[in-house]
């Protein structure tokens, strides 16, 4: 019986068929799909940490509402990806405390630190040029609420994008210090941006089953080829250089080659080790503890209000 | 401290007169008006929308999707149903 349950879910993926919450699902789908999905809220959330630190002292007010309107956009993914978690079966805050407690991870990047303005910049070109690259094929996920929840994260992205090359942009064609920034940032998001993308294929073992499930559609190298290849003559119209001595056009590939990632680091930081891991967590963890007051008050608030309701109208009726 | 989790509102939004609502997600809310302000900043942040519904999630009631088959067969062999099923002379041109 289970084998052709597994059987009829496997052809439906095939035939492009999306799965939705109350579809029978392989417990393995399911799971997989909860994890990838809240560490994706999660990444969201915690991502609005880093550029958090700029609004106040953005240059300007142009740079400030758009920096604000992309965090909020951050906050609202966090949300769609939340709802889409949840018709698999977990709560809210289930999700939360595996995040809180440091059971669930979110993407690395957002344990490096921000330390100028042009971090905006490299964070909006790069970052979320990264994720739009492995996010654009996530919008065809086999699972119906997460593809949908991408298609209007996608949609939002690229405005992020626009903004971070921008503020890149007139950091290149400022003064030599504003250039020097640029450089600066991108010296430093480089190499933690090529690393979002996950490991190398060859050490991605849960790689094949979520492709055959049609969850991932390209390969972590693939995807980050990609990157590399729009983000060089990215990088030459800025007139700023990517930290990589061994990128270099390769005829015969038809992509750019480059150099080897220090997967070293990449684990530091995917254990906890990375420079604010514990900063990004300790935010998160007051954010929700400080909150608490807030949540409740409403609660009451809520309480109150229905039952003075159902007094009025069983006063009405009698 | 109460642990109480919000509870969940299913949101539907008119992208514009003359369109009906459409589901577009869920969101946690207190109540009804936070339901409502919390959807319009989750979902309507770029003019997607001039209205908004929400339902609270326990009050939505669906079909079970293992007897999918046996409730939408019936419509299957009722052609018909469909103004191709009627064979009428070419000269009626449209109808």
């Amino acid at each position: 019986m289970e084998i052709n349950l597994e059987e009829a879910f496997q052809k439906r993926i095939d035939d492009e068929i999306k799965i939705e919450p109350r579809d029978w699902m392989p417990e393995k789908y399911r799971k997989t799909l909860l994890r990838q999905i809240s560490q994706h809220a999660h990444s969201e959330i915690v991502g609005m940490l880093p550029e958090g630190n700029w609004i106040t002292r953005a240059p300007n007010l142009r740079r400030k509402v758009a920096l604000l309107a992309k965090v909020q956009d951050e906050a609202g993914h966090g949300l769609y990806l939340y709802s889409a978690a949840e018709t698999l079966g977990m709560s809210r805050d289930e999700m939360l405390n595996e995040l809180h407690t440091g059971k669930a991870k979110y993407s690395s990047i957002f344990n490096y630190p921000t330390l100028t303005w042009a971090d905006m910049g490299a964070i909006g070109w790069l970052v979320d040029g990264a994720a739009i690259m492995n996010q654009v094929p996530l919008c065809r996920a086999s699972y119906g609420p997460y593809a949908r929840a991408m298609v209007r994260v996608c949609k939002e992205e690229s405005f992020h994008q626009r903004q971070g090359y921008e503020i890149m942009l007139t950091l290149c064609q400022g003064t030599p210090e504003q250039k020097a920034m640029a450089q600066d940032a991108l010296n430093r998001w480089w190499w933690p941006s090529m690393m979002m993308f996950g490991p190398n294929d060859d050490n991605s073992p849960n790689s094949a089953q979520s492709t055959k499930w049609k969850i991932k559609r390209f390969s972590n190298d693939e995807l980050r080829q990609k990157f590399v290849d729009v983000s060089v003559p990215q990088a030459e119209i800025l007139g700023i250089t990517i930290p990589d001595p061994d990128l270099k056009w390769n005829e015969a590939r038809g992509h750019y080659d480059f150099g080897v990632i220090n997967w070293d680091e990449f684990n530091q930081v995917v254990a906890g080790n990375g420079p604010c891991n514990k900063q990004r967590l300790k935010a998160r963890v007051d954010a929700w503890e400080k909150g608490a007051w807030v949540r409740e008050a409403a609660v009451a608030y809520a309480e109150k209000r229905e039952k003075r309701n159902s007094n009025k109208e069983n006063s009405n009726a009698a | 401290m109460s642990n109480k989790e919000w509870p969940l509102w299913e949101v539907f939004i008119r992208a514009k007169q003359g369109l009906n609502h459409k589901h577009v997600g869920s969101l946690h809310a207190a109540d009804v008006q936070m339901a409502i302000e919390n959807a319009r900043d989750v979902y309507t942040r770029r003019m997607e929308g001039v209205s908004i519904w929400v339902v609270e999630s326990k009050h939505l009631h669906a079909n079970e999707p293992s007897e999918q088959d046996e409730l939408f067969d019936p419509a299957n062999d009722k052609i018909y149903r469909h103004p191709t099923f009627y064979i009428l002379p070419e000269e009626l041109n449209h109808m």
